[in-house]
């Protein structure tokens, strides 16, 4: 299950991956890939959308870029969980 | 001369709390580098300190004329006695007590201060004692916040079979008013005992452990159940002592909310920090109320709120501005460095109590 797109929102992510969560004051970096889906998920972009979106930017098969998906949304949410 | 607002240079603003050892420092001279460093400031600084090695006494960027007070135990009368002294030499516009410990005495004498001059912004003795630490579940409840159990005890055989009195370990062994202890085993609470004892006196309080992370909100009451320019923060590093090193400022309204229902409820005046731990449900546990701005009060100017400064502000009676919404994401990162003092302040610190000009001491 994804965070919710108003928490996702409140995360301040910058160029270069760095992000901060100015309600728990956590902070942790994602790589270029993880930066375009946070900044999909916070558009609030759902994950067959967001897959779709991968699609278009890496040549790889859906059903693998849905497990790496899985994946990140996990170690995400255990970030985002950390802070309610 | 009475000072009528606290951006006239002739405002002369006294300050306690000048201890600054790096593993607990006192507020004081993070109070003074707030009011030092706020472009509409143009007064005077007096450090009050208790010990002639207090460093914020020699502090000269911060502090403008420095004095010893009798430590708190001396009593209420020799603290006016003091306080009466120094205000003849030098007057006091406004007195911001920062230390837990000398309160009750700066509460109590709240109205004789006044009627020399002197402002302060103090809750009242009620207020106070209801912050106490073995008081803090009843505090909690009209915060609507949760709160470990607290116990005051006196004896150390408490601990022989604590265990089954529903009290398992770990626990936090307090003073009254500073220090904690994390204690794991019998032997461990009972040297956390007599150490909190000696120090502190009795009662001595045993908390049950909130587990989670710290974080923290300061504000200032206005005595009529409104929060002046709130500030929070996650720690991000401790001292052995648990106080913070290292912070960032954060945004949380469900703490905001805590607080303003805190200070709502008992109508709070003066500074206050709570110190909360949450869980990672995101339950916030209220583990402390202090009575004083924190150490950490200069990331305040750091975060454009200067919590010192809208003391000041509302001492004199000006109507709080609305403060702009703050950053988060601030950090401040606690550094120890050394004070070079001459051997002549320090013995006019030691033979005089005071390191102001008119006591002949040229570099001050």
């Amino acid at each position: 299950m994804l965070p919710s797109a108003d928490r996702l929102q409140q995360l301040a992510i910058s160029e270069s991956g760095f992000i901060f969560d100015p309600v728990s004051g956590h902070s942790f970096s994602v790589n270029e890939t993880g930066i375009i889906i946070v900044r999909l998920l916070q558009q609030g972009k759902d994950l067959p959308t967001t897959i779709a979106e991968l699609q278009n930017s890496y040549s790889e098969q859906a059903t693998i870029i849905e497990r790496d998906l899985m994946e990140f949304v996990s170690l995400l949410r255990e970030q985002v969980d950390a802070s309610l | 001369m009475t000072i009528s607002n606290p951006t006239s240079n002739q405002c002369r603003v006294a300050i306690t709390g000048m201890n600054a050892k790096p593993d607990n420092p006192g507020p004081g001279v993070a109070v003074a580098r707030c009011l030092k460093e706020t472009p509409n400031f143009y007064g005077q600084l007096i450090g009050l300190g208790y010990d002639s090695l207090d460093p914020g006494l020699y502090m000269q960027e911060f502090i403008d004329e420095s004095y010893l007070l009798p430590y708190p135990s001396a009593g209420e009368d020799a603290l006016l006695a003091r306080i009466e002294e120094i205000h003849q030499t030098t007057t006091i516009d406004i007195l911001i007590p920062c230390l837990d410990s000398e309160l009750p005495n700066f509460i109590r004498l709240a109205p004789k201060l006044k009627s020399l001059g002197i402002k302060t912004v103090l809750p009242d003795a009620d207020q106070f004692r209801l912050r106490s630490k073995d008081r803090l579940p009843e505090l909690a409840e009209f915060a609507d916040i949760e709160c470990p159990k607290i116990k005051s005890i006196t004896n150390i055989g408490f601990f022989n079979d604590c265990e089954k009195q529903g009290w398992d370990y770990p626990l936090v062994v307090k003073g009254i008013f500073y220090d904690a202890y994390i204690v794991h085993h019998k032997d461990e609470a009972s040297t956390a005992f007599r150490k909190v004892a000696s120090q502190w006196g009795y009662p001595v309080l045993v908390q049950k452990m909130a587990k989670g992370e710290e974080y923290n909100l300061t504000a200032i009451g206005d005595g009529k159940g409104n929060l002046i320019a709130p500030v929070m923060m996650k720690k991000m590093a401790l001292t052995d002592k648990g106080k913070a090193w290292a912070g960032v400022s954060i945004f949380d309204q469900k703490l905001l909310d805590a607080a303003i229902r805190l200070v709502k409820a008992i109508h709070w005046t003066g500074p206050l920090e709570l110190e909360v731990m949450k869980d990672r449900q995101g339950h916030y546990q209220l583990i402390e109320i202090n009575p004083r701005f924190p150490a950490w009060i200069y990331l305040s100017e750091g975060v454009q709120q200067n919590l010192p400064f809208a003391l000041l502000k509302h001492a004199f009676g000006e109507q709080p501005s609305n403060y702009p919404d703050y950053h988060s994401g601030i950090l401040f990162i606690r550094y120890a460095q050394e004070k070079i003092v001459s051997i002549d302040e320090f013995e006019n610190i030691v033979m005089n109590g005071t390191g102001n000009k008119a006591s002949g001491t040229d570099e001050l």
